[in-house]
């Protein structure tokens, strides 16, 4: 029922389905509408111009009327098509699920097979088969369902290899079942959706091709006529008389186009992965929806400032408010951690930065995030695209994924470099080997020419360093650059972002959900959670004596080496939706301290010095002189 | 990359092998006397007398197809009773006209069907996608014959753009523009499902491309939206466009049949069905043959273009 909703939901398939359900009605009652006779031939009016009397068509080169056999042709194409599906698909399908259950000799025996047919251009096999048996309609349809076999027993081959080593199988197989009893009880059921998936695609093609052999003569045989042959038939008076011609032709167009719009509905009704509307790109900068003022800049010192940030995700229906109104600054030769548990919304934080936030699905729906004081949000795209990666850049987490995997990392390099500066090829190829240096690779020369897959992962991250280095950015926005990979180059990358830093007086926005990292590099930290931050200030002061409950419980998270045995403490209960926030704070329903008070209204991040906290009752007083 | 190319090469032969054994076995299934059928009409006693001889057709089938692989191996692909000539010289005379037809319907398919694709995927649901995924649906839904019969009327008989048909040699006669002028409408024709396949799975591919982490990195560097698309996304796209491109030069391959029939263009195709119908059974055996053969090399040089292409294939 849901399936066939899916199908009426989309309207090109439901029109389909209609087209193809009228062509059938017509061509089934044809025999008992007042048609004449479709093969009476009237030599004296032949040729007939559609609308002329009696002739509702017109008639063909002997004569007959071409409605009628428009109606026979339609109803023959029709029969011959499915059934040539229906035997491909059932054929196919047996030989598909033998060699998928049984596997081993038996599989790749008859794959092998399937294989050396797949080999040929499938009609000069159907061609071969109507050669050897002769022509005519009942041959041009083994001829087209034969050579579909392969294609419907490779498909379905795939799905049983799946599904034969599944439990309920293996429960089966105790259960002292026979191979029988289990393929078609267990296997069958799982196979079909793929057999009709398989069939909606192909029945047009099937059409298609008998038509064709029909067509070259080598089908349907006179006085009997499928489209095809009438097509065929008519192809000697096309420039005389192009109705005959025109009329058949058309038929088949409508057929296929029914049934292709309709496959495709189905596909998609049948596929989860469409139906969840998974497939869309994201387009070059995140939009940018922005209700309410614009804030004005209030750090002239910063160079980069995020002013109440709110970036969303707009899913049917659904708003998860990803980034709940963000606020962080950042001067020239600082270092701010952002921390927080996965989903607490920092990453989006950083990539609605320069607008890099997929979209759609993504919003910027409010605040401002300014580079040296000018606003980026909604900056019309050819200026975001020149300060992306030249004053700010970004260095990414998984640099498999992250960098290309089909250039060599060395043009991926000088790549950085050309979008921002006209300097030679030569000239870039230089500097991209000197940015391999700077990030202490060996036989950066060589290995420029590498490709990301060629290298390890801590090799990797460096070139991604590298790559965020290229044009001396101001700014360098580093998303859980070091979470991939083992600790010693961990503690490697980031010495060097810390030489790198003080060397260039680069300002590092550093995110992260690991303590000690922060500990290591950053000067200042800011926890969020839900979107928002929580607490904020001196890296020391916070980790020493946190305020927010939820940064105490983090940091009561993180073991510590000869740290005695304290007792490591997760967080019960899980972080919230994004998309049903509660009133209030959004940590209560996890906080041992929580009061009513706390479910109600909006809390302040607010603190008397360097350090703030959104919380009524902070685990410790923040006192004015927080040391930095 | 010299070792890959023969490694493939190698592995083809048992394709090839495969192949004849198929055909031959089709053959095989033909009722009655081999020698009859493969006469038919021609089956006076000296004929029927020598192609038992020739053929070795009164041995047993497995002795049967060895004896017609060895006489392959040598270049005898038997003689075309219809036509009195070695069947192997009408099939390479033919071979030709049909590998310009199809190559050329091969490049436009690769290189309006690629653009199509991308171009759609870039527009995601504007109107240049709907727009291109209409005309793919049409193009994939209309008979590549019945197309071509339309252009015939509508920029031939109508419009005189170019000649109804008449080509008679696809090498020589008018020379390159005459050959050129005969080649535009039955090249489109053919190409115009081809192409449609091509953008509908080049259109999925780069949407599955663009949403790779590496094409934020790429927008991250600053790179332009322009160079994104044909160059990063396109390029990495192309892993997965390539095979299809291969299976669809079967498919163009294939449809050249009934364009050579509209058309009247003197390549195989037209050949195997007039075989056919006269019923000329070593002039089929001998053009499927080897049409599938030029189809497994093609796939080999798909292969190696593919490795070309994506440094992480194994060479």
């Amino acid at each position: 029922m849901q399936f066939l909703s899916l199908i009426a939901r989309n309207r090109l398939a439901a029109a389909g389905g209609i087209v193809l359900v009228i062509v059938i009605a017509l061509a089934l009652i044809s025999p008992l509408l007042p048609l004449p006779d479709p093969d009476v031939t009237d030599t004296a009016n032949r040729f007939l111009l559609p609308g002329a009397e009696g002739h509702l068509l017109g008639t063909d080169h002997l004569g007959r009327d071409l409605a009628a056999r428009l109606m026979d042709g339609t109803r023959l194409s029709l029969a011959v098509g499915f059934a040539a599906a229906f035997f491909a698909a059932f054929f196919g399908a047996a030989i598909g699920i033998i060699a998928g259950y049984f596997g081993g000799r038996t599989d790749n025996l008859i794959m092998r097979a399937v294989d050396m047919l797949m080999a040929f251009p499938y009609i000069l096999l159907a061609l071969a088969i109507v050669a050897a048996l002769g022509p005519g309609l009942v041959n041009a349809l083994i001829a087209v369902a034969a050579v579909n076999i392969p294609f419907f027993a490779r498909n379905i081959r795939g799905v049983t290899v799946g599904l034969a080593n599944k439990e309920f199988v293996d429960a089966a197989r105790l259960a002292g079942l026979g191979h029988t009893r289990i393929i078609l009880t267990e296997i069958l059921p799982n196979v079909i959706p793929v057999i009709v998936i398989a069939m909606s695609t192909t029945i047009g093609w099937m059409i298609l091709e008998t038509a064709g052999l029909s067509f070259l003569g080598l089908g349907s045989q006179p006085p009997q006529a499928d489209l095809g042959s009438m097509l065929g038939e008519a192809r000697g008076a096309l420039i005389t008389n192009p109705h005959t011609s025109i009329v058949p032709g058309a038929m088949i167009l409508v057929i296929v186009m029914g049934i292709n719009l309709l496959g495709d509905g189905v596909r998609d009704a049948l596929d989860p992965r469409l139906r969840s509307g998974a497939l869309t790109r994201p387009m070059a900068a995140t939009q940018v929806r922005r209700k309410g003022p614009v804030p004005a800049s209030e750090d002239a010192e910063a160079v980069l400032e995020l002013q109440g940030l709110q970036t969303q995700f707009h899913v049917k229906d659904r708003i998860y408010k990803a980034v709940g109104g963000v606020s962080i600054k950042v001067a020239p030769g600082e270092c701010l951690g952002v921390i927080g548990e996965s989903g607490s919304g920092k990453s989006v934080t950083a990539l609605s930065v320069m607008g890099l936030v997929a979209s759609p699905p993504g919003v910027i729906t409010g605040g401002a995030a300014r580079y040296k004081g000018e606003d980026l949000v909604g900056a019309p795209y050819d200026h975001l695209r020149r300060l992306r990666g030249d004053r700010v850049a970004y260095i990414f987490q998984d640099p498999l994924a992250t960098l290309h995997p089909l250039y060599k990392v060395g043009d991926q390099l000088a790549e950085a470099i050309l979008v921002h500066h006209k300097v030679g090829k030569a000239e870039a190829r230089r500097r991209a080997v000197d940015l391999l240096k700077q990030v202490r690779i060996p036989n950066a020369q060589s290995r420029a020419d590498s490709y990301p897959h060629e290298m390890s992962g801590g090799m990797r991250q460096r070139v991604g360093i590298a790559m965020a280095l290229a044009n001396d950015p101001d700014v360098i926005i580093a998303d859980e650059p070091t979470t991939a990979l083992d600790v010693t180059v961990q503690a490697q990358i980031l010495s060097l972002l810390n030489d790198l830093r003080r060397e260039r007086g680069l300002a590092i926005v550093f995110i992260t959900h690991d303590f000690g990292v922060v500990a290591q590099l950053c000067d200042r930290v800011a926890v969020m959670y839900a979107g928002r931050i929580v607490e904020t200030g001196p890296t020391e002061a916070v980790l020493d004596a946190p305020a927010h409950p939820y940064t105490a419980r983090l940091i009561a998270c993180v073991p510590e080496l000869g740290g005695g045995r304290r007792r490591l403490e997760a967080i019960p209960g899980l972080p919230p939706a994004v998309d049903r926030l509660e009133p209030g704070c959004a940590f209560a329903p996890r906080c041992l301290k929580a009061q009513d008070a706390c479910r109600q209204g909006e809390i302040p991040l607010e603190g008397p010095g360097a350090r703030e906290v959104r919380c009524l009752y902070p685990e410790t007083e923040l006192k004015s002189e927080g040391v930095a | 990359m010299t070792g890959y190319i023969l490694k493939r090469l190698l592995s083809a032969i048992p394709v090839l092998f495969g192949i004849t054994v198929i055909v031959f076995l089709i053959m095989a299934m033909i009722p009655g006397d081999p020698a009859l059928a493969i006469l038919g009409a021609y089956a006076t006693p000296e004929n029927v007398e020598k192609i038992n001889r020739d053929l070795g057709l009164d041995a047993p089938l497995v002795a049967r197809y060895f004896i017609w692989l060895g006489n392959m191996l040598t270049g005898d692909f038997g003689t075309s009773f219809s036509l009195n000539r070695p069947v192997i010289d009408e099939v390479l005379d033919r071979f030709g006209a049909t590998l310009l037809l199809a190559g050329t319907s091969f490049i436009l398919c690769a290189i309006l069907g690629i653009a199509a694709g991308v171009v759609s995927a870039a527009r995601q649901y504007g109107w240049a996608d709907k727009g291109i995924t209409f005309a793919v649906l049409l193009g994939i839904s209309i008979p590549s014959f019945f197309l071509g019969m339309m252009m015939i009327l509508i920029f031939a008989v109508e419009l005189r753009w170019f000649p109804v048909s008449g080509m008679r040699m696809a090498y020589g006669g008018g020379g390159f523009a005459d050959v050129a002028n005969h080649l535009v409408m039955p090249a489109i024709a053919l190409a115009v499902v081809a192409t449609g396949v091509v953008a509908r799975l080049s259109r999925s591919a780069m949407l599955e491309v663009l949403r790779q982490d590496f094409i934020r990195t790429a927008r991250a560097k600053g790179v332009g939206e322009g160079r994104v698309i044909w160059g990063h996304a396109l390029r990495a796209a192309m892993v997965s466009i390539i095979p299809v491109l291969g299976i669809q030069a079967g498919f163009v391959l294939s449809g050249a049949v009934y364009i050579e029939m509209v058309f009247q263009w003197p390549g195989v195709g037209r050949m195997l069905v007039d075989a056919i119908l006269k019923r000329d059974i070593l002039l089929v055996q001998g053009g499927v043959v080897f049409v599938a053969a030029c189809y497994v090399l093609f796939n080999i040089a798909v292969d190696v273009a593919q490795s070309l292409l994506d440094p992480r294939i194994k060479t």
